[in-house]
């Protein structure tokens, strides 16, 4: 009989993983047997056509879907099966988002906007704007922390989200698309500091993009097609039978 | 028309297909690849001699009767090895390869092969070389940046008929199945 114990992911080996999942929209299957992982501090960009189930591979990983069927772990627990409570808790703990946009309250300023997460996890005021303020230089926007963030051209409004995402220190970001609506130059740069942060703090990164020039920051990077993933190793093994 | 260096490997692409002669690899060779620029007889002929010569076909006898263009010709183990070698593996990413891939394509499509799969190899070959240009653009000088650019402009168009390809591969294989 098999051990229960070597059905556990290896904790040092993966830090998010999805085990066959199958996700559906009502009658449409988006996800169909996706079998992917992660290593700790790796940058992963999830690739593939519009429709191929890219953006809801990262929704099941990140616990914002449950999978219908297969197993999700992050860390060496078991994440489709915890309580919705504990799921939003480690969303807003250990995960961070950024999206392609509309992630910003206009209203707050790019300070309230980074302090935010924060707030939400009980971090006291004073603390939690000395945090945030210190991310400003680090994403190039000196001098803006007042700023509200309805007046930001799209570019800073992206590095503000980035700031967000990371200034709770999470294991995980998870990124859909952050440069899609960006010019060449600016998304470069989003995504030159998104790498260098992450790799500063010791991130790992689930990066959804169309985009292979976004992609080619990532340390590798899988294909979903049809609601499966593959991945580079088996394309070799394929074509050399 | 395709490049020179891969009509020899077209040739024996269609060679893999069945044996045939010169005259219906010619025809098959224009239908296919030489949009508005047919093979040259002497070229095919050439290259049917060159390839007898190195062991990668053989040539049986001349039909009775028949011109000299009568005269069939099969693969080898060693021309299937090869062109098998060729049809796998990803080429090196550089501008301008769309012909030799649509040849891939083609071919395997006409043969039965994954296509897609070879597909898949050579968008994460393309992926790969992208990726170490865009390092040099991070970590070098404007001008390495520049230079790096332009390579990753050149890769990111080949991966969208990539893409565009990928997505027609069914439509294709019926054009390919029914000509």
């Amino acid at each position: 009989m098999t051990s229960p114990n070597l059905l556990a992911p290896r904790a040092l080996r993966f830090m998010i993983e999805a085990r066959q999942i199958y996700f559906s929209f009502g009658n449409t299957s988006a996800l169909a047997g996706a079998t992917m992982s992660v290593a700790p501090g790796e940058i992963l960009a999830v690739m593939g056509p519009s429709g191929s189930g890219k953006s809801t591979l990262l929704h099941c990983l990140a616990g914002i879907f449950t999978p219908d069927m297969g197993e999700v772990w992050f860390n060496g627990e078991r994440l489709d099966t915890l309580p919705d409570g504990r799921r939003t808790e480690l969303r807003r703990t250990a995960f961070g988002f950024v999206f392609q946009f509309g992630q910003l309250v206009p209203e707050l300023t790019v300070a309230d906007n980074i302090a935010l997460p924060l707030l939400l996890n009980r971090v006291g005021r004073k603390a939690a704007y000395a945090r945030a303020n210190a991310w400003l230089p680090r994403l190039e926007l000196d001098g803006l922390g007042q700023r509200r963030t309805g007046e930001l051209s799209g570019g800073q409004a992206q590095r503000v989200a980035l700031a967000r995402a990371l200034v709770s220190r999470p294991k995980v970001l998870f990124a859909d698309e952050p440069t899609g609506s960006l010019d060449t130059l600016t998304g470069e740069l989003v995504m030159d500091l998104l790498v260098c942060l992450a790799r500063e703090e010791g991130t790992t990164v689930v990066l959804v993009t169309h985009d292979a020039r976004v992609a080619a920051y990532a340390d590798r990077e899988v294909m979903v097609r049809d609601g499966k993933v593959i991945n580079r190793a088996e394309l070799e093994v394929e074509v050399t039978r | 028309m395709l490049a020179s260096v891969t009509v020899p490997l077209t040739l024996l692409g269609l060679l893999e297909r069945e044996p045939s002669h010169g005259y219906d690899l010619k025809r098959d060779y224009d239908a296919y690849f030489g949009r508005g620029k047919p093979l040259p007889f002497g070229q095919v002929y050439a290259t049917l001699s060159r390839l007898a010569r190195d062991g990668k076909v053989i040539g049986g006898d001349a039909e009775p009767g028949a011109g000299p263009d009568r005269k069939p010709y099969a693969i080898t183990a060693q021309g299937s090895k090869e062109f098998d070698a060729w049809l796998t593996q990803p080429i090196d990413p550089e501008p301008h390869l769309q012909t030799v891939l649509f040849s891939k394509v083609v071919l395997a499509l006409m043969l039965g092969r994954p296509a897609e799969t070879y597909l898949d190899a050579q968008r994460a070959a393309h992926v790969q070389r992208m990726r170490e240009l865009t390092e040099i653009k991070r970590t070098g000088v404007l001008m390495d940046a520049l230079l790096a650019d332009h390579g990753l402009f050149h890769l990111e168009a080949d991966l969208r008929w990539i893409d565009v390809t990928s997505a027609r591969l069914t439509a294709l294989a019926e054009m390919v199945r029914d000509s």
